[in-house]
């Protein structure tokens, strides 16, 4: 893992002071809400439903134990007692006291963690692949350009009032597994005649323009992705609309201009570019890529895991994905218990994460986009031990990509902006579909839930999509279908008029049966539909 | 009848116009009539509230209720965690949120 140097803690704990200021000036009546409010938002502190939120960066999803011990700490310490993993693999704290924020910071900061730029429009926290470094498939691991673009990224003074806000994604393999085409810059990392570079996709999104990112670029050598991206950001930055917030992302720049006008102007910067030598040292991206070097590997373990035990036999085969290293393993925790909050982690269970990271994960753990943990460094050896620990703390669901497995933003439960609550519907969503079986049967399911139309719960992307709208004061729900944030990327159809909270989950049910009436064999959810279309679901549906 | 509300500037807690002061609970709000755009103002300029805004609400017999859901769930708390709310020992509290 990444560790800081002098630099990256000397501005992190100057950020904090310069916050602590500004709370105690905004306390003190020196600073107005609206002088304070763009202060607050660049260290991720909102003003949501309830209270006051902070959002923290986990940068590319990795944490250590101890990390993830703080943020444990933090929600016991400060907040209610849980935290909240979200969408783009940051996590929130949701009663956060603005007194207390500052101190808050200044914890994180002791385990190199910050809140800085996960709100604003600036350069978000770029996310990656959950499984970085320990998949057999990836051609790198693409966590070193990650934290080059964290570090390019943080501070960057031009970058820092973008028309709207902007989110990278680096991924290495071609399974996508951060939805790399739904963020406004993709990279995903390949290898051309033995030398690693990146294929770059821009302008695609979520949100009320939902948008799959086409490529504009098939390969830039490593050693110029940073000099790329900032003729992205460049061109992006000067023509960017700012007067609709509305149209104001990158997305509807490539759409409007064109891909061909944007890939050529984005040239003609990078040409420009080229002459500056702003590229950065290849000494620096080695001495980051040190960090993430493969750990030492125990070797001679043994492949077998003992199955007798059905209910560990069943989590194994849900949960467990092949690890790059034999005799060992990649663990997925379901945050998605049937009866639970999709994301939510209580601070005991984020300490006991922490925990088995530490003993049995080589001291580290990532947060997925879809609001699950992963232990990335697991001895199959150890998974029986892991596995009854993780069920005694209500970890042990085996529902990985499975119709419960829902993505659901926070919705009008917490979220300010919401128009309808998310978290209410996954719950009867997943309490109608808990039968292991029924849940097998239906194989990959990617259903998603948004309260409202900002798709924080990524409902384009989902092979089912719910969508939260106001309809007159009382809760409606769109549903699509067809979206994938996967390397088959698309975006979901609405299938037709909207239901109640009830409605939509009976909808769900019919739109089940049809795909298991008409699949054939091996097909998913997703390919039946693409097979067969739309009609026959709606007949099911509307009748 | 119209009804002001924000959030505590320190603690962030939601705060309902109680006529003489702010109040975590809404069934205390006082009709702001027509002076509620003012007294938000007033108020935040005193720093004892952020985010203030007019709402409108009605009187049941249960007591004062927000006309729109978002505010009702304010009112009361996010209702997928009852042991969050202000009434988390009364299982029938939410009822009139939804």
């Amino acid at each position: 893992m990444y560790r800081y140097d002098s630099y990256d803690q000397s501005m992190v704990d100057a950020r904090v002071e310069e916050f602590r200021d500004q709370v105690q000036r905004r306390l003190a009546g020196a600073l107005t809400e609206d002088q304070f409010k763009p202060l607050r938002l660049m260290n991720g502190l909102y003003l949501q439903l309830h209270a006051y939120m902070l959002r923290v960066a986990i940068p590319y999803g990795t944490l250590s134990g101890k990390q993830m011990r703080k943020l444990g700490e933090i929600a016991a310490k400060y907040d209610r007692g849980y935290g909240h993993f979200t969408t783009r693999q940051n996590l929130q704290y949701n009663w956060i006291k603005l007194a207390d924020a500052p101190d808050i910071l200044a914890e994180l900061a002791t385990v190199e963690m910050h809140a800085i730029q996960t709100s604003g429009n600036c350069i978000r926290n770029i996310s990656s692949d959950q499984y970085a470094g320990v998949s057999a498939d990836e051609v790198a691991d693409p966590r070193p350009w990650a934290e080059l673009l964290r570090q390019w990224s943080s501070f960057h003074p031009e970058f820092t009032y973008l028309p709207r806000k902007f989110k990278i994604a680096v991924i290495a393999s071609d399974d996508d597994r951060a939805a790399m085409r739904l963020h406004d810059i993709g990279l995903k990392l390949v290898s051309r005649d033995g030398v690693i570079g990146a294929e770059v996709y821009a302008g695609g999104g979520m949100g009320r323009t939902p948008m799959v990112a086409p490529q504009i670029r098939d390969f830039v050598p490593e050693e110029e992705i940073v000099s790329y991206l900032e003729a992205c950001l460049r061109v992006y930055n000067r023509y960017g609309r700012r007067d609709n917030k509305y149209k104001a992302r990158i997305k509807i720049l490539v759409h409007e201009i064109g891909v061909e006008n944007y890939k050529r102007q984005v040239e003609e910067e990078f040409a420009h570019m080229r002459t500056l030598g702003l590229n950065p040292p290849t000494e620096e991206l080695d001495r980051i890529r040190a960090f993430f070097a493969p750990p030492a590997y125990e070797t001679g373990l043994s492949e077998d895991i003992d199955r007798s035990d059905p209910a560990f036999a069943l989590w194994v085969d849900r949960q467990v994905a092949a690890h790059k290293a034999p005799g060992h393993a990649i663990v997925n925790i379901s945050l998605k218990p049937l009866t639970g909050i999709p994301g939510d982690a209580s601070a005991e269970q984020i300490e006991l994460v922490a925990s088995l990271a530490e003993q049995y994960s080589l001291d580290e753990l990532r947060v997925t986009h879809a609001q699950n943990l992963v232990l990335p460094h697991v001895r199959k050896a150890d998974l029986y031990a892991i596995w009854q620990k993780l069920d005694e703390a209500g970890l042990a669901e085996a529902n990985l990509d499975l119709i419960t497995d829902i993505i659901a933003c926070p919705g009008l439960d917490y979220c300010a902006l919401a128009n309808a609550r998310s978290i209410p519907l996954a719950q009867k969503i997943a309490q109608r579909f808990a039968d292991n079986e029924r849940q097998a049967e239906l194989g990959e399911l990617k259903l998603k839930i948004s309260g409202c139309i900002n798709a924080c719960g990524h409902h384009h992307a989902g092979h089912i999509g719910i969508l939260g709208v106001d309809r007159k004061g009382v809760e409606n729900f769109q549903l699509l279908l067809g979206g994938s944030g996967a390397e088959d990327a698309s975006l979901g159809q609405i299938t037709g008029p909207g239901f109640s909270e009830d409605g939509v989950v009976d909808a769900i049910d019919k739109v089940t049966e049809i795909y298991l009436a008409q699949r054939e064999s091996g097909e998913r959810f997703l390919d039946t539909y693409r097979r067969i279309g739309m009609k026959p679901f709606k007949e099911a549906i509307y009748g | 009848m119209k009804i002001l509300t924000g959030n505590d500037l320190v603690t962030g807690d939601v705060i309902w116009w109680a006529g003489d002061g702010w109040s975590r609970q809404v069934g205390d709000s006082a009709d702001v009539g027509v002076h509620g755009e003012d007294l938000a103002r007033a108020e935040e300029a005193a720093l004892r509230v952020v985010g203030a805004y007019v709402i409108d609400a009605t009187v049941t017999e249960e007591g004062v209720r927000p006309a729109h859901i978002k505010d009702r769930i304010r009112a009361l708390g996010p209702t997928v965690r009852p042991d969050l709310t202000l009434k988390p020992n009364d299982a029938d509290a939410g009822n009139w949120v939804i």
